[in-house]
């Protein structure tokens, strides 16, 4: 049986969750949530909420789906996350500008830990408030040779079209 | 589709640029608690500004460039019929008043001028309405960015800012953009800088190089990669693969051939496709 995988990250509330949920066969462990008291911060401090999701391929492969923690306090994780992924979707919340700089951050980082091909999401495009793909490749300087597709986080469709064509531009990227 | 936000987010100069690379066309406002400033844009090129307090009639923006009197202006605003913009600066060059160069200089002085004052909102809601153009009766001056980007970036005091920008000096490279330098108007440092560019150098190496403090070099380099002069490369040489393997990736590396790979990224797809 082999597995791989593939990280989906972004900025808190760029719909990460949502995406994964939206296309995985099992029910996303999110366990992500307010933490009320101090005592439960503190018992929270040891533990990470991630999202994960499933899709079998076949027989022997399966696909996991792997969200990024949102609290920055878990970036740690993010070195172990990539690490052999096949490739990542970096998600934008195309109605918030205030998130488009961390946004931009968290793929210069996923960059640096690993060379796999990504593609950019820009997400919540059903909203009327949302910048177009087109605007954000430049606002956020994405290099023309990286996707900037149209996503919206709650329709399978297109949550599919931005897995295949993360999967494209991965076939694409195999030396031959 | 929207393009709207806070200055807070996304500075003036990053709206400029992005309006100038997209070649938009249509109307930009700007608003503070206590101003408001209007732009208007056609394939990327500023042609018309105003704020509250200055509207951009042509009366006036002669009258700031000198080229028209306090008392012309007066005589003007008393004509019992009041000129469009477009028939006045024709019925003041028909007189000799000026010429129409002077007209053009000045409704470019002007538009500087606001641009530039624009720079200093750190904080505003900003709004662009496609397709929007100024009333007819304007006069319109087609206005490059390039260098009003420039100078915008220049002007950026706060580090922090620049910090989010560009984060690790060290890390990254630049590489000069196919854009000419021709007709952008470069001070010495950027120079220094320019010179220096090299795919083995880092950013970090090339601020050292000119004795520049982290914020210079940061704020040059913004500037220029606002202008779309430069743009960001991975340093050429320098170890940026992970110094070791994971078990799973060594297995990986030593099971999987770029044939295995392939077969398996297809399956994917195919499967995918169908869920
Ligand atoms: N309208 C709309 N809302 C979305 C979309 N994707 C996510 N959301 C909502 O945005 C909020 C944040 O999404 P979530 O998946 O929790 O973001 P995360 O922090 O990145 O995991 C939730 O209320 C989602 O329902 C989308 O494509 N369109
Ligand atoms: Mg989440």
């Amino acid at each position: 049986m082999q597995t791989v995988k593939m990280v989906v990250t972004g900025p808190y509330s760029a719909g990460k969750t949502q995406f994964i949920r939206t296309i995985s066969e099992i029910d996303v462990v999110s366990t992500e949530r307010k933490i009320s008291s101090e005592a439960e911060r503190l018992k929270d401090a040891t533990t990470v909420a991630m999202d994960f999701g499933r899709i079998t391929i076949d027989d022997d492969l399966i696909l996991y789906l792997f969200g990024t923690p949102g609290q920055r306090r878990f970036d740690f994780m993010w070195e172990i996350l990539t690490e052999g992924m096949l490739g990542f979707i970096v998600l934008i919340d195309s109605v918030r500008p205030e998130t488009f700089r961390e946004a931009r951050n968290i793929l210069e980082v996923f960059r640096g830990y690993a060379q796999t091909p990504y593609v950019v999401s820009a997400n919540k495009q059903d909203m009327p408030d949302a910048w177009s793909p087109e605007d954000l490749r430049i606002a956020l300087k994405i290099d023309k040779n990286i996707k900037v597709l149209p996503c919206v986080a709650t329709d399978k469709e297109s949550v599919k079209q931005t897995i295949l064509e993360l999967l494209y531009s991965i076939l694409e990227g195999i030396e031959e | 589709m929207a393009l709207q936000g806070n200055l807070r987010d996304f500075s003036t100069t990053q709206l400029l640029n992005l309006v100038s690379l997209a070649k938009k066309t249509g109307a930009m406002t700007l608003e503070t608690d206590d101003n408001s400033a209007l732009l208007y844009f056609r394939e990327g090129k500023l042609i018309h500004a105003s704020t509250n307090n200055r509207a951009g009639r042509l009366a006036d923006m002669l009258l700031e460039a000198g080229k028209l009197a306090e008392k012309q202006v007066k005589a003007i605003e008393r004509q019992p019929k009041q000129l469009s913009d477009k028939a006045l600066g024709i019925d003041l060059i028909r007189s000799g008043v000026v010429t129409q160069q002077d007209i053009i200089k000045s409704v470019k002085d002007f538009m500087l001028d606001v641009v530039y004052s624009l720079f200093s909102w750190t904080e505003g809601l900003f709004n662009f309405n496609p397709g929007v153009k100024p009333s007819n009766d304007r006069i319109t001056v087609p206005l490059n960015l390039d260098n009003v980007i420039l100078e915008g970036s220049r002007r950026i005091q706060e580090n922090e800012r620049l910090v989010d920008e560009l984060p690790h000096l060290d890390r990254v490279s630049l590489k000069v953009t196919d854009k000419p330098l021709r007709d952008v108007k470069l001070t010495p440092d950027d120079w220094r800088v320019i010179s220096h560019i090299h795919p083995r150098n880092t950013i970090a190496q090339i601020a050292q190089a000119n004795s520049m403090d982290e914020f210079q070099i940061r704020k040059i380099v913004y500037g220029m990669l606002q202008a779309g002069l430069v743009e960001i490369i991975k340093p050429e040489g320098v170890q940026t693969q992970k110094k070791f393997m994971s078990r799973a990736e060594k297995k990986l590396a030593k099971k999987q051939t770029p044939t295995m790979k392939r077969s398996m990224v297809e399956r994917l797809i195919n499967r995918i496709k169908r869920v």
